[in-house]
């Protein structure tokens, strides 16, 4: 075997470690010194490791890109930021990785709602970070979390404090403004007992190479519910890793969307553990043209009795794509009574796309309820000529089909706006002629 | 309105029909019956043009023109409809789209502007009724969730809309009870008319109890054995399919 190629990322580190938000922390300091000392090491994961098989991320390797020292907004084209705020939302902008008061909007937000730069907040008041900072995921996860931790610039720091109901959605808006950046955040989301939110992540950025490497650490506790979208659009040349790492308290309720359209290569990690008699839902959609490659990557833990999860991801992929999903469910032998379901299907488009799909169940109790499936295939034909029969042409029949596969994701969406910013994208990257929303 | 001519049909290197002759003029119905496997299934696939079947001999005419070069919309825009045997379920498309899209690919054929949506709209109110459908199936997804007999109303339903010239009605009875029967058969019958034809493919006698055919064909073996009136129908529930199996070995 080679051997590893050293990272050229961290000789870099030096330059920028003073800038780092949190340095007066002792707790920080010395978790950002051992996820350097891992991230060294080895650098990105290799295809060698069994989670990334599928996922070749040494292009990073070959930029090396560069974040911002300091926080900017001259740089952001406000009128295209426009396209991807959300109407009726409140909205949490991050620009190159640095939170943006200016250009974020927070009006009307209950004052017991606690939204914070996490830089300013490890200033203020670290306590408030440290109680929850690396509780859902720690570095030993893998060396993008390792990456994470070391490398983060800011984030946003969320409460919903305990009984309130949000009546609206928040909007995380991640935005890359310029070539070879790197944007690094890290964000922490507390949704205490009994509280109710929906919290929409989106990525967005210019038309250029840039990394991406946001890692969300999610608290839903006793009795809260969350629905939490992802809608990742970067640019065609991008790199793009999400991680979502989500713990579960007792009788909560977790809902996840994940919509994964951009990016040259994109990586998505949602992993839930959940509590006794917790729920969760994963919902996935990515789409792939061209060359891209797109991996989804969902690990539920059952850790205690009576949890319910239902999982469904659906991809379709075009051209040259390359479509992952690697989906494990993890049944701990004292979660008895566990009722678990993860689908996967796939729509291949072209002979040249690809898609590797490896569902997992690890089951250690004895007295559980889990299902699985996986398809990967073509349009239906007997489909195809059913609508042919009802006058519809070859073609139009067979976007039809192809849209309705796909549509059935973006159906689940309730918020009018973020649904319709979704079925544009969806449109937007099959834009077969006359596919319109009528079908529906 | 149709001519079939020494029709033969090959799946594969499997010859299927061997040599079919029909004659169908407007405004008449026609019953084929069969024993499983006879090929009743084959001629309502190769008449709207379902790919996989090869014409090896012989040719289909329908009003003047070929009708196995015209693609399977063509075909459908042309004025032929399939009630499927076996209806499929299209998840994320809703009935009524389909019905609106197919409606105004006819009428874009025949050089129509589209349908105005306020008349659309009471022209399939109507059907529905006429079927003793629930509106709400409207707006699900087509055959999506639908009994058995929900699909096969539905496909009526879709005949009463696009008003066809040439009906074919592969095995709508299979699969229905008796009241079911009772409403399809009643909007097949509504839509009869003087230039619209029908042909039924059956295994069974009883839905020709309620739609009654002008003319009764035997198909076995790939081949038309016997054609008769009405009476030819009871006869052979009365003798059993063997009868006219036996009759063409002799």
């Amino acid at each position: 075997m080679s051997s590893v190629i050293a990272s050229r990322y961290p000789a870099e580190y030096s330059k920028i470690e003073a800038t780092l938000p949190g340095g007066s922390q002792p707790w920080l300091r010395l978790l950002r010194a051992e996820a350097l000392k891992q991230f060294s090491g080895r650098g990105f994961p290799s295809l060698r490791e069994e989670e990334w098989r599928y996922t070749n991320v040494s292009g990073i390797e070959k930029n090396l890109f560069e974040p911002r020292l300091e926080p900017s907004v001259h740089q952001v084209d406000k009128d295209w930021l426009e396209n991807y705020r959300l109407a009726d939302c409140w909205q949490i902008v991050l620009v190159d990785g640095y939170y943006s008061a200016e250009l974020s909007n927070l009006e009307g937000l209950p004052e017991n709602v606690t939204v914070k730069s996490m830089s300013k907040l490890l200033e203020a008041d670290a306590g408030q970070i440290e109680a929850y900072f690396g509780q859902a995921v720690g570095i030993d996860e893998h060396n993008f979390v390792a990456f994470n931790t070391a490398w983060f610039t800011d984030g946003a720091f969320i409460r919903i404090p305990t009984k309130t109901a949000l009546d609206k959605p928040m909007q995380l808006l991640h935005i890359v403004t310029d070539p070879n950046r790197l944007a690094t955040t890290r964000n922490l989301v507390i949704v205490e007992s009994i509280a109710q939110a929906q919290l929409v992540e989106t990525y967005v950025g210019t038309d250029q190479s840039y990394l991406s490497a946001s890692v969300t650490e999610v608290f839903v506790e006793q009795n809260a519910e969350l629905t939490l979208y992802k809608v990742q659009c970067e640019s065609e040349k991008a790199y793009h890793y999400g991680g979502t790492y989500v713990k579960q308290s007792r009788d909560s309720r977790f809902s996840h969307h994940n919509f994964a359209f951009g990016g040259m290569l994109a990586r998505s990690d949602i992993h839930v553990d959940l509590g006794h008699a917790s729920e969760c839902n994963l919902n996935g959609l990515y789409l792939g043209i061209k060359r891209q490659h797109l991996d989804n990557h969902t690990r539920i833990n059952h850790l205690e009795p009576h949890g319910i999860s239902r999982e469904v991801y659906k991809g379709v992929l075009d051209g040259r794509a390359r479509g992952v999903f690697q989906g494990r469910v993890v049944v701990a032998e004292d979660a008895q009574k566990t009722d678990s379901e993860m689908n996967n299907s796939n729509l291949l488009l072209s002979n040249d796309a690809e898609a590797d799909t490896k569902p997992q169940l690890e089951i250690y109790a004895d007295d559980v309820k889990c299902a699985h499936g996986v398809t990967v295939g073509q349009l239906d034909e007997k489909s195809v000529f059913y609508l042919q029969s009802r006058c519809v042409d070859e073609e139009t029949a067979r976007n039809m089909l192809t849209f309705a596969f796909a549509n059935e994701m973006v159906f689940r969406i309730t918020h009018k706006s973020l649904h319709d910013l979704v079925l544009a994208e969806v449109l937007k990257r099959f834009p077969q002629q006359g596919i319109t929303q009528d079908w529906l | 309105m149709l001519s079939i001519e020494n029709l033969h049909v090959s799946v594969g290197d499997k010859p299927i029909l061997k040599g079919i002759n029909l004659q169908v003029k407007p405004g008449e119905i026609h019953a084929i019956m069969g024993p499983n496997g006879s090929g009743k299934s084959t001629l309502s696939h190769v008449l709207s043009g379902k790919s996989g079947y090869t014409v090896t001999e012989g040719k289909i005419t329908y009003e003047s023109k070929d009708l196995t070069e015209m693609a399977p919309e063509i075909r459908a825009r042309e004025g032929v409809f399939l009630a499927f045997q076996y209806p499929v379920e299209i998840p994320g498309v809703s009935n009524i789209y389909l019905l609106k899209a197919a409606l105004n690919s006819i009428r874009k054929h025949q050089g129509l502007p589209e349908v105005d949506a306020m008349d659309f709209l009471t022209l399939i109110k109507e059907k529905v009724r006429l079927l003793e459908m629930d509106e709400k199936f409207l707006y699900r997804a087509v055959n999506e969730g639908f009994s058995g007999g929900e699909k096969k109303r539905n496909e009526i339903l879709q005949m009463a809309v696009l008003e066809p010239k040439l009906c074919i009605l592969d095995e709508t009875d299979s699969g229905l009870d008796i009241d079911a029967l009772k409403v399809v058969a009643e909007g097949v019958n509504s839509i009869r008319s003087p230039d619209r034809s029908f042909v039924m493919i059956t295994h069974y006698q009883r839905l020709l109890d309620y739609i009654k055919p002008d003319f009764v064909h035997v198909l076995a073996h790939g081949q038309i054995v016997k054609s008769g009136g009405p009476e030819l129908a009871l006869e052979l529930e009365d003798k059993g399919y063997s009868w006219v199996e036996d009759k063409k070995a002799a």
